[in-house]
Order: C-alpha cells, then sequence, then structure tokens
C-alpha cells in the first residue's frame, strides 16, 4: 500500500504535552515544527525536545515530519545536525523558492547521513512553497531530488506576499493550488494542501476539504486532532465504489492468471489508469477500517 | 378493636381556617420561623444522625447553614449522611474539629474537607456508600436517620416540595430530588428549608406533604451557578473526543445497540460526549432507546426531544435543560434514588440497562475501578452510582484515558477497590480497547467489526512505556475511609497518605 | 562545558518542567525537586537529572525542577537546554548519548 497522506497534524516543537500525544488521534502524518511556532529564543529548547522524542516515543504508525528552519536562516543547518539522527521518516523545508533550495538540503542530507553510516536517501523531503517565486518554480522545485514525496503549499505567507487575505471559498489560492498540484502530478509526487486555521468553523473547513479533493490534493496539514476525522470521511470511498475497485482488482488478476492482455469488465475496456485508481480507493477504504 | 371517639384537635373538632392559612391543625404550623428553632423543635440532640441531600452539587448553601445553627446551639457528637458532599463543604472541617460532627457517611468527598480527612482529621473512618447501597441502607434501617434537612427549591406551606416549580422560575432550581425523596421517606423528623413558597398546592411535587413536619424559609439555599456547573458542558478537548468515539463505535458493535435499548452516562467529559456520537449510530441505523436512566444531562434531553429516546427516568438532573426538560416533558420522569438502584428491593431501575458508560481515575488488570481516591491517594471523587450501574447493565464501557499527566490509569492494583472488576466489562481508552475475560462474547463482537482490542495487560505496557512504572503510594495504619458495596458489605479501606520529609 | 551562568529552561504547562542551573563550586550536584508526580515518580526524576548531568560532563551545580509531569524524555531535553545556555555553549555535539 502506497503512505497516505490525507492528514498530517501540525505539532509546536516546544509543546511537550502535544509532542507526547500527537499519534494517538491517527492522523496519517505528524509534523513536528521547530520554525514558525517556535519563538527565535526557544529554538534551541524546541530541538533538543523533538530530537529527544523521535528517539523515544514510539509514534507506531504515522509517518513523521520535522519542520527545519529555512538554511537561510542560523537555525536551519543546525536542526538538519540534530534530527537526521534520530531518523524521522521526512524533513518538510519551510519557504521553498528555487529548486537549489531543495538541492543544498539534499546534498547536506547526504553529508549527514555519510557521517553516521545511515543508508543515503534514507531522509525524504517535503517542500513547502510560500510565495508567488516558489509557486512559478514549483515544477522545477518538485523535481529536484530524489527524495522528495511530496510538494505543499503554505497559504498563510502566500497571501501575504500576493497583498490579499484568506477568504472561505479561497479564490485566491486557485491559481496556486493548481499549480503545485500540476507540479506534484508532473513529478510523480503528493500535492499537499495548507491548514485551516478557524477551528470552530467545521463548515467552512469542510468545504475546503472537498474542494483540494475534487483539485486532487493527497491530503491536507491540519492544526487541531478534532479535524482529522472530518478529513479521513471526506476522502474515505462509497461502499459502491469500493465495490467497483475489488471487482476490477479481481478482473485483472483473472486475466493475469489467463495470461490474456487485454482485460475488460462489464463490457468496458480496463486501462492502467482505472486500475489505479481502484488501487488507491482500496488503499484508502483499508485505512478508514472499512470492509472490503 | 377499640370503640368510636369523636376527634378533636387542640379542643375543636374541626378546622375551621382559610385555605390561605390552613395548617396541620390550629396550633400546629409546619412553617418555622429560623433554624434554631426548628433544630429544637425536630428535637435534634448530641449523637443523632442528620442528613442532607447533594442535588445543589457545588452551590449548596444548607449543609453549611444547618452546621452552623447547630454548632450555635452547642450540638455535639453529629453522625453526617448527606447523599454528597462537594468543594463548597470546607467548613466542615472546623465542625468536626469542635466536635460538632463526629462520623460522616458520604458517595463523596472533595476538595479540602476531602484532603483533611485523608490526612487523617477524624478518629471515625467515613464511611463511603454508593446511591443505591446508601438507598438500601437507609430503607433497611442500617442508617437511621433523625433529622433531615432538605434544601428545596419549591414548596407550599403545607410541605409539598420539588427541584424546580411549574407555577415561577425557581432561583435555585435543581431538577429532580432523587436523592432526597429517600431521606424523606424513612427520617425521623424531616426539615424542608426553600427559598420559594408558593401557593397550596405545589403540583408537581417530589416530596410530599405527608412526610413533611416542618419548613424553614431562608434568602437563598444556593448559589444557581455552582447547581448547574460546567460539568456537563460539551467538552472541546480532542482526547475526550476521541475516547468517546471509540466508545460509541464499542456500543455500536456490542450486541446490544438495537431498536429500544436503554442505556446511560456517566459524569465525565469523554462519558457524556459519546452521547454525540451514539446519536449519529442512531440516525444512521434508525434506531431508537427505549429509556435513559440517571443522572440526566442536557444532551441525553436534546436526544428525548428529537424522539431518539423515548422515556428519561431522573434521579439527578445535571444542568438547565434537564431540570427544563423534567418541567416540561412528560416522558421525562422523576424517581428516587431507591427506585433507581437499591440492590435490595424488589426492582431497581439499574438492573433495566443494556449500556452504562462510565468514567474511571484508575483500572488494574481484574478491572477492578477506583473512583474515590486520586494517584497520590487522597480523597477526591465519589462512589454515585458507579458500582450500582456497573452491576446492572448488561454491558458495562468503562471511559478513561490511557495516560494523565504522567500517571497511566491501568495499575497492577488500584489503590481502592470501589467497583469490583466482574462487573466492568470493556474498557475503553484513547490509545485501545480491552475487554473483560469474563465477556468473550463481547469481545467476539468487537474484533469482528474490527475494533482495536487488545488485553488490558497490552494497554498497560503501552503506558508504561511511556511514563515508566510509578512507585506505590505509601500509607500510614491509620483507615481514614471504609468504602462499602452496595450490598454494605466492605469492599476495600482508605489508609492515610504518608506525608514524607 | 563550564557553568558561567544561570541557566533555565522549559515551562509550568502539563507535561512539561522547568529546570533552573547554576554553578556550586566544588560542591558537587545538589537537586530541588517540586513535581505533581513527587511520590510516584521523584527518584526516577532525580535520576534522569543526574545520568544526564553525567552525560554533559557537569558535576558542581545546583538544580532547581519544577515538574508538571514531564516524560523522562522531556526532562532529559529540558536539562541539556539549560547546561548549555547556562554554559553559553551551542556545540551541540548530536547523536552522543
Amino acid at each position: 500500500m502506497s503512505r497516505l497522506r490525507r492528514t498530517m497534524l501540525y505539532v509546536p516543537g516546544n509543546n511537550p504535552g502535544m509532542i507526547r500525544d500527537a499519534h494517538i488521534y491517527g492522523s496519517d502524518a505528524i509534523m513536528f515544527d521547530l520554525e514558525d511556532s517556535v519563538s527565535l529564543n526557544e529554538k534551541d529548547a524546541a530541538r533538543f525536545l523533538v530530537y529527544n522524542a523521535l528517539k523515544t516515543v514510539d509514534y507506531g504508525r504515522a509517518e513523521t515530519v520535522v519542520r527545519i528552519n529555512g538554511l537561510n536562516t542560523p537555525f536551519g543547518r543546525e536542526d538538519l545536525e540534530a534530527i537526521v539522527r534520530v531518523q524521522p521518516d521526512v524533513i518538510r523545508l519551510p519557504k521553498t523558492e528555487r529548486a537549489e533550495d531543495i538541492q543544498e538540503v539534499d546534498r547536506l542530507l547526504s553529508q549527514i547521513e555519510d557521517t553516521i553510516g545511515m543508508e543515503p536517501g534514507t531522509i525524504q523531503l517535503i517542500a513547502a512553497v510560500e510565495s508567488a517565486l516558489g509557486v512559478i518554480n514549483a515544477y522545477p522545485i518538485a523535481a529536484a531530488s530524489p527524495r522528495l514525496v511530496g510538494i505543499a503549499i503554505g497559504a498563510e505567507d502566500f497571501v501575504t506576499d500576493l497583498k490579499t487575505t484568506r477568504s472561505l471559498d479561497g479564490i485566491e489560492l486557485l491559481t496556486a493550488r493548481s499549480q503545485i498540484l500540476f507540479a506534484a502530478r508532473a513529478a510523480g509526487i503528493d500535492a499537499l494542501d495548507t491548514v485551516f486555521s478557524d477551528v470552530n468553523d467545521e463548515e467552512g473547513f469542510t468545504n475546503e476539504v472537498k474542494l483540494i479533493k475534487q483539485l486532487g490534493f493527497d491530503g491536507k496539514s491540519i492544526i487541531n486532532p478534532r479535524q482529522i476525522e472530518i478529513i479521513h470521511n471526506i476522502f474515505m470511498p462509497t461502499q459502491e465504489e469500493i465495490n467497483q475497485s475489488v471487482r476490477i482488482i479481481e478482473a485483472i488478476q483473472e486475466a493475469e492468471r489467463k495470461g490474456s492482455g487485454v482485460i475488460s469488465l462489464d463490457g468496458k475496456m480496463i486501462d492502467k489508469p482505472i486500475v489505479e485508481r481502484a488501487r488507491r480507493t482500496l488503499d484508502l477504504a483499508a485505512a478508514a477500517r472499512v470492509y472490503v | 378493636m377499640r370503640p368510636y371517639q369523636k376527634y378533636s384537635g387542640a379542643g375543636k373538632a374541626k378546622n375551621r381556617q382559610r385555605l390561605k392559612e390552613r395548617q396541620v391543625c390550629q396550633n400546629r404550623n409546619k412553617i418555622v420561623d429560623n433554624l434554631e428553632k426548628v433544630i429544637l423543635e425536630a428535637g435534634l440532640k448530641d449523637g443523632m444522625t442528620i442528613s442532607f441531600h447533594h442535588h445543589f452539587r457545588n452551590g449548596d448553601y444548607v449543609v453549611n447553614m444547618v452546621l452552623d445553627a447547630v454548632a450555635k446551639l452547642g450540638i455535639k457528637d453529629l453522625v453526617l449522611v448527606p447523599s454528597s458532599l462537594t468543594d463548597i463543604h470546607a467548613p466542615i472541617i472546623e465542625h468536626i474539629k469542635n466536635g460538632v460532627v463526629r462520623r460522616i457517611e458520604s458517595s463523596g468527598i472533595r476538595g479540602t474537607l476531602a484532603a483533611a480527612i485523608s490526612d487523617g482529621l477524624m478518629d471515625i473512618p467515613v464511611i463511603i456508600r454508593s446511591h443505591g447501597g446508601r438507598a438500601r441502607a437507609i430503607s433497611c434501617g442500617e442508617i437511621h436517620i433523625d433529622v433531615a434537612f432538605l434544601g428545596v427549591p419549591s414548596c407550599d406551606a403545607y410541605g409539598n416540595a420539588n427541584g424546580y416549580s411549574r407555577e415561577n422560575v425557581a432561583a435555585s432550581a435543581c431538577g429532580s430530588l432523587g436523592y432526597a425523596k429517600v431521606d424523606a421517606q424513612y427520617a425521623d423528623h424531616v426539615v424542608l428549608i426553600t427559598d420559594n413558597l408558593i401557593e397550596y398546592p405545589n403540583v408537581p411535587f417530589g416530596i410530599p406533604q405527608s412526610q413533611v413536619h416542618y419548613i424553614v424559609k431562608v434568602d437563598k439555599i444556593g448559589d444557581p451557578n455552582g447547581i448547574m456547573s460546567g460539568a456537563t458542558r460539551f467538552t472541546k478537548n480532542p482526547r475526550d473526543l476521541l475516547i468517546a468515539r471509540h466508545a460509541a463505535d464499542v456500543i455500536e458493535a456490542s450486541g446490544y445497540f438495537e431498536d429500544g435499548f436503554s442505556m446511560q452516562t456517566g459524569s465525565g467529559g469523554a462519558s457524556l460526549a459519546t452521547t454525540r456520537f451514539l446519536k449519529d449510530k442512531m440516525i444512521a441505523k434508525n434506531i431508537r432507546a427505549g429509556f435513559a436512566l440517571g443522572g440526566i444531562t442536557g444532551q441525553i434531553v436534546s436526544l428525548h426531544e428529537e424522539g431518539l429516546i423515548r422515556k428519561l427516568l431522573d434521579v439527578q438532573s445535571f444542568d438547565l435543560k434537564a431540570v427544563e426538560s423534567l418541567k416540561n416533558n412528560r416522558y421525562h420522569y422523576q424517581i428516587d434514588a431507591s427506585y433507581y438502584a437499591n440492590p435490595d428491593n424488589e426492582g431497581s431501575a439499574v438492573n433495566q440497562l443494556d449500556i452504562v458508560v462510565l468514567s474511571a481515575l484508575e483500572i488494574d488488570l481484574d478491572f477492578n475501578v477506583n473512583v474515590i481516591t486520586g494517584s497520590d491517594g487522597v480523597i477526591r471523587g465519589a462512589s454515585g452510582g458507579h458500582s450500582d450501574t456497573a452491576a446492572g447493565a448488561s454491558v458495562t464501557v468503562v471511559v478513561a484515558p490511557l495516560i494523565r499527566g504522567r500517571m497511566p490509569t491501568i495499575l497492577d492494583k488500584v489503590n481502592t477497590i470501589v467497583t469490583p472488576g466482574h462487573t466492568v466489562d470493556i474498557l475503553v481508552t484513547d490509545q485501545g480497547i480491552a475487554v473483560n475475560p469474563l465477556r468473550e462474547d463481547l469481545a467476539y463482537n468487537l474484533k469482528a467489526a474490527k475494533l482495536p482490542v487488545s488485553s488490558i495487560e497490552e494497554l498497560k505496557a503501552k503506558a508504561d512505556r511511556v511514563v515508566g512504572k510509578p512507585e506505590p503510594i505509601k500509607v500510614e495504619d491509620k483507615i481514614v475511609g471504609i468504602v462499602n458495596y452496595r450490598d454494605g458489605s466492605v469492599i476495600d479501606v482508605i489508609r492515610q497518605v504518608k506525608k514524607e520529609r | 562545558m563550564q557553568i558561567i551562568d544561570i541557566g533555565m529552561a522549559g515551562t509550568l504547562e502539563s507535561s512539561d518542567v522547568v529546570i533552573k542551573i547554576e554553578k556550586n563550586p566544588n560542591k558537587g550536584i545538589e537537586i530541588y525537586l517540586k513535581s505533581s508526580v513527587e511520590n510516584q515518580f521523584g527518584l526516577q526524576i532525580r535520576k534522569v537529572i543526574q545520568d544526564t548531568l553525567a552525560k554533559l560532563g557537569i558535576s558542581d551545580v545546583i538544580v532547581d525542577v519544577n515538574d508538571k509531569g514531564a516524560l523522562d524524555c522531556t526532562i532529559e531535553a529540558r536539562v541539556k537546554t539549560a547546561v548549555h545556555r547556562a554554559a553559553h555553549n551551542t556545540e551541540y555535539r548530536w547523536g552522543d548519548r
């Protein structure tokens, strides 16, 4: 099963209570933040805390992601030095603007992996794009390193850069979201949406999740565990979709057994995209504990 | 047999008073000027037993008011048998020190009073009883109440009293008088204390005139903010919501979730929130509950008013919405504590429960539950209806976070047993579900529904890996509390916690 | 590392701990512990602090601890932060156990 990234729960790096419990809510990924949620004079403290947590706490099946500080800050390199040694699944680079930003992280990661004897390429990357320049460069960024598993949009800084603010229907983000999505698909990695900050506006949140799912996004960053179930429900396939997917997979298996080249079901040809969609549907269903 | 003789009360054969001033007889008026007078008239003496109810929760003025009056009169060595005590009753500490109060029996004790008693304040241990156990003890005479002092939010001059009024907005409304009703029925002398005297007859009533000896009018019997505490506000705590969602999944899969089922939810965020998640499942599967029992909350009332729960049996109303519903909804019915949970009568409502959802401070590998002492061994909670409903319900679900702060909820042995493990069926935590090995049927059903079921030992190990292993609480020899099971037997004792340094 | 200043780290939030480190020349390690779980975890908390200081090679300090139920890994992180701050040291030597 390919990695699902429907929900990435954002955990402030200097908050031990939240760090301890981050995995119990069942988000697909946990993002420990060393960047914007940590004040400048607590960067050292948060780094020690996240380092120790990743070293000792069992986060179960959740994908562990650490958002480091940019390499153009006094903290980014030290973040990498520390965090790679406790081997999270993914490093998330904020405020990415050019392919070179990713390539530099890639190079540093390789150096550290080499120093500590870790398999080269172990640590994966997610690039977060938070400016007009980053959006323009979305594809070069998404294709910049084989470590990349996803490209994300960070909306708060982005709308400021655009000289606008966020609206409920998200019209100001539409172009950027589409661009990110194209880049992700062209590079064969995941497209990840930004946070929705009003935790109490369930309706607005639901609408936004429906929108990004329809656009084609794989998932979304979230700031409160209460948002997890809503996303998972919206990404959950219907029983009809599940049944149909099961039949498609059975049909190819049957065809493979018989060695027949062309596969059809109910008189329609099944081609590669249909099979891929069926596999993804069953992955989503399995994640939601729906009977398959 | 004796021959007929003309009845004559106070020298007159007939009562000729008008309705407004009509009383028991011309020279006996139930309304007494003040508390001190009524205490004397009721004949309260050293060493007697007095009772109170806790329907005013943390807004109660009655206990402190009565004890102050008793102390002023120089009466000593009283036995206090309130249905429960809360933070607001801290002044009892002084009355224990000056000898007014010698012994206490209660469902629960909280705050500084609880801490002081845990620290050895009293010579005689406190007896902790469940609500059903208290009702049993009172009705069989194990507890003999000499005088019951019962605060009532509405009352007429003849003693028909209730926890609300259909005639006015009772300032101290508390809804059901379930716990007080037992005291009114069995006490030698019943004194009602009210701040809301209304015209005869006060119908509907929870306590009838036939059981009432005296009435005292005071300015205020309670603080509405404390009576309707925030205890039942809908939780936003994500961990409680997670536990509640799991609990609703468990109920759905239990095999007991079918049309006409019955349920109760105890206090505590996760337990109360279970109702919300259950509601979605009831609508989705077109299932309605036959009745809900116990402490009734606004959320339960909402389901009732939406037609999802047909009837409500209410021994204690937790919030204003529940009070309003008791007042206005004809299938929302006031019951007394004996009807609710007395194990010895010919039928208590807990025995009709399919499902109960309860909280726990600690639970152990044998599923014994502690709801009375905190992780430091100090008394801080209440037995309430925990052991009663656990024993009565077909499915007893205990909800608790796996870890609180650094303290694990699952222990090898709980510090104090309130509810025995064989009556507890399922533990639902934020990080997994465990089924009592006695209930293979439930384990089978939950596993069939693909719920994350593991053994309670596995859950405990999971928590211990995170927090480490706590050292056991060190205690003195002195026993400060005796925990009675609902049948009156002693199920555990509470010892004074050793102070180090 | 040399302790040259007072170093503090942590908050009074639940599950956190405040650690204050100051020098204690030639008098060894003195730990003053206040904890919400002192009876159950007091010994363990002291042990974690001792072990962490030993790993950092710190021997003569006064450690003031106000614990709100922090896990061992949090206590260790806060001690390390406080020590580095008290030593004005930013050579972190990651990976040393």
